[in-house]
């Protein structure tokens, strides 16, 4: 096979058992140059494991793992050159950040002269340049964050490899680290890969997802692609919010089916995913909260279109987040439904206890084989 | 008002003990050893008050000889204990799993269950021209007559560095384990090969575990007795052993408390320039382990 010197990286059916255990299980996937690449799965998938492996803390059961189409396998860490930044950054307290960032290339052999310039360069680059002679324990947070991706940054890697860095951050820096990384992303042009089990990150930064669960990878795509067409009842359900039903099938009509609840209610959803439906079929129905139409009973009935799913229920209470306020509304079989909605603050706007009707389409009740 | 008082009372039954240990078992003796150190005997029970038993020992080579050569000694004492004990301690808390590290500390605390003494006529049993090794030697035809090993500074510094490697491993543990393994990954990652990240990130990192293992351990082999006179016998030449001879078989007590006020000022002298050359103070090493 002729290596694609067009990816960073390629991994080819790669494989790692930890004796009986498959922590990565037959992965296969390649990343294109100067692209965010976020791997998405939650804790315990095997998603770090599959990132040692690319760094070359792990050795694959089998498998290949190509940097800039060469394989990497038996390549000891440090001649990799794929550099990583830690989980808890692991910048070194010992030295200060200017020596931190020279460490890499004092490895590598670069003069003093040399070493000066790159390092004054990438913390230009990041905007601190005014750091370099304080000590790690002076930084605060997000300037920690940035020295430690600085520290990868200025050795000029293939691959920058990142391992949830964000977790230990507050909640506002965390927002605000999200684009920061997209930006440096940009700057540096370098191929990142991101691991994460917080969604809105992978969604928000990414060129593409990756969904990773039980060591397998279900699905590759954009951020779009991976919420509004999901391929697995687990993407769909992993990634965004959604109202989720159990269900048996009653009915299928080309690519439509219509769905009996395990609670009783019918509604009509679109085939998604592999496997064919039949008649009596287990089946997994989503809708986004987004997708569902809350109005009062009796105000606008008929403005739903024909086809439409429509049920009644009570508000049950108001989730008020701003632009992102949400209803919980209990149905006739006593479930509770997400459901967007616009606060305007006004009279008109939904109250607990009020009767509502709910309404989507077919077409984003995304129907899968349970 | 009664609150405060009640605080400040228990305030002071806290430190108390501690206050009187210091006292009356630190400072009082050796306010009083101090003071004879300073007296010169003159004539029986006459004495007189002067520096001559100082004096006494710096005009005598075989007295500042003694303390040079105990103090070179046990700084290599402390080195090979170093040698030893980083790869040791190393293991234990980078390497081993977590269920063998409290196995591996426990294994090397237990010497600490057997007395210093009893220790030290194990090692003579082994040693002897009679005993184990030599009769072993012999038995395998390797060599035709007794062996003996005892007695020369080999076995004495063998000797010390076993009964104080402990010392040595205890600090240097507790400082690897705080140490994130992602640190040394990272040393790997960035381009370090094994032997750089050592120098450059474990050691650094371990220094304050360094310095105060080495402190306790040259203090405590500067300052033993018993290994260095069983082991070393009469060529040990051990400066504790110049002290114990004032004291006891020459019965000159000014001069063997002038000898121990030397011994405490050499010793303080070595470290306090052990702490300037690796950059550290006794807050970050001592204190903190």
């Amino acid at each position: 096979m002729q290596p694609n010197t067009e990816n960073d990286l390629e991994c080819i059916r790669i494989q790692k058992h930890f004796g009986s255990v498959r922590a990565v299980d037959d992965v296969s996937f390649e990343i294109p140059k100067g692209s965010f690449f976020s791997i998405l799965g939650p804790s315990g998938c095997g998603k770090t494991t599959l990132m040692r492996m690319i760094a070359g803390f792990e050795q694959p059961s089998s498998g290949d793992i190509r940097i800039k189409g060469k394989s990497v396998i038996g390549t000891p860490p440090n001649r990799r050159n794929v550099k990583m930044v830690f989980q808890h950054l692991a910048l070194f307290p010992m030295m200060n950040v200017y020596e931190n960032i020279a460490y890499g290339l004092r490895c590598a052999g670069a003069s003093k002269d040399v070493i000066r310039t790159k390092v004054h360069d990438v913390l230009e680059r990041i905007s601190l340049p005014d750091v370099a002679n304080r000590e790690i324990s002076q930084l605060s947070g997000g300037q920690k964050q940035r020295i430690a991706i600085a520290r990868c940054m200025v050795l000029d890697p293939d691959v920058l490899l990142l391992d949830e860095p964000l977790g230990a951050l507050d909640l506002k820096l965390r927002e605000a680290m999200k684009i920061e990384l997209k930006l440096l992303q940009h700057q540096f042009d370098t191929t990142f890969v991101y691991i994460t089990h917080d969604q809105s990150e992978a969604l928000v930064m990414s060129d593409n997802v990756a969904i990773m669960n039980q060591g397998k990878f279900v699905q590759i795509g954009t951020p779009q692609e991976l919420y509004h067409n999901p391929s697995a009842a687990f993407v769909a359900g992993f990634v965004g919010d959604t109202n989720r039903w159990a269900g048996r099938v009653t009915r299928v009509e080309g690519n439509t089916v219509e769905v009996e609840t395990e609670a009783g209610l019918a509604m009509r959803g679109s085939i998604r995913g592999a496997g064919a439906l039949g008649v009596g079929d287990k089946v997994s129905a989503f809708v986004r909260p987004e997708f569902i139409t809350a109005t009062k009973a009796g105000t606008s009935a008929g403005q739903t279109g024909t086809g439409q799913n429509v049920i009644d229920g009570r508000v049950d209470s108001i989730l008020f987040n701003g632009a992102n306020s949400r209803v919980l509304v209990r149905d006739r079989a006593g479930e509770l439904i997400e459901a967007d909605v616009v606060l305007t603050g006004g009279p008109q706007d939904l109250k607990p206890k009020d009767d509502v009707t709910l309404s989507w389409s077919p077409e984003q009740t995304m129907s899968f084989k349970a | 008002m009664m609150q405060k008082d009640i605080k400040r009372l228990s305030l002071i039954l806290l430190f108390a003990p501690f206050a009187l240990w210091i006292v009356l078992l630190i400072v009082l003796p050796h306010l009083g050893m101090f003071y004879i150190s300073l007296r010169e005997k003159v004539a029986p029970r006459t004495y007189e008050f002067g520096l001559e038993n100082y004096i006494n020992f710096f005009a005598e080579p075989i007295y500042w000889n003694t303390l040079i050569r105990t103090g070179s000694m046990s700084l290599l004492v402390t080195v090979l204990a170093l040698l030893l004990g980083f790869p040791i301690a190393y293991y234990i808390a980078k390497i081993a799993g977590h269920r063998s590290r409290g196995a591996l500390f426990l294994m090397c605390l237990i010497p600490l269950w057997v007395s210093d003494l009893i220790r030290a006529f194990g090692w003579i049993l082994l040693l002897r021209e009679t005993g184990i090794i030599s009769s072993s030697l012999q038995w395998a035809g390797l060599v035709n007559t007794p062996v003996e090993f005892l007695y020369n500074d080999a076995t004495v510094i063998m000797g010390l560095v076993y009964t104080v490697i402990l010392f040595m491993i205890v600090p240097l543990v507790s400082t690897l384990d705080g140490m994130d393994d992602s640190m040394i990954e990272a040393g790997y990652n960035l381009g370090g090969n094994g032997p750089t990240v050592l120098r450059r990130i474990i050691i650094p990192y371990a220094m304050p575990g360094i310095v105060s293992g080495c402190i306790v351990v040259f203090m405590l082999t500067a300052g033993s007795y018993l290994t260095p006179i069983l082991l070393g016998g009469k060529n040990s030449s051990w400066f504790t052993e110049q002290i114990y001879d004032q004291f006891i078989t020459r019965y000159n007590w000014e001069s063997g408390a002038a000898f121990g006020f030397l011994l405490l000022a050499f010793t303080s002298l070595v470290v306090w320039g052990g702490l300037k050359l690796s950059g550290q103070t006794l807050n970050s090493t001592v204190a903190r382990s």
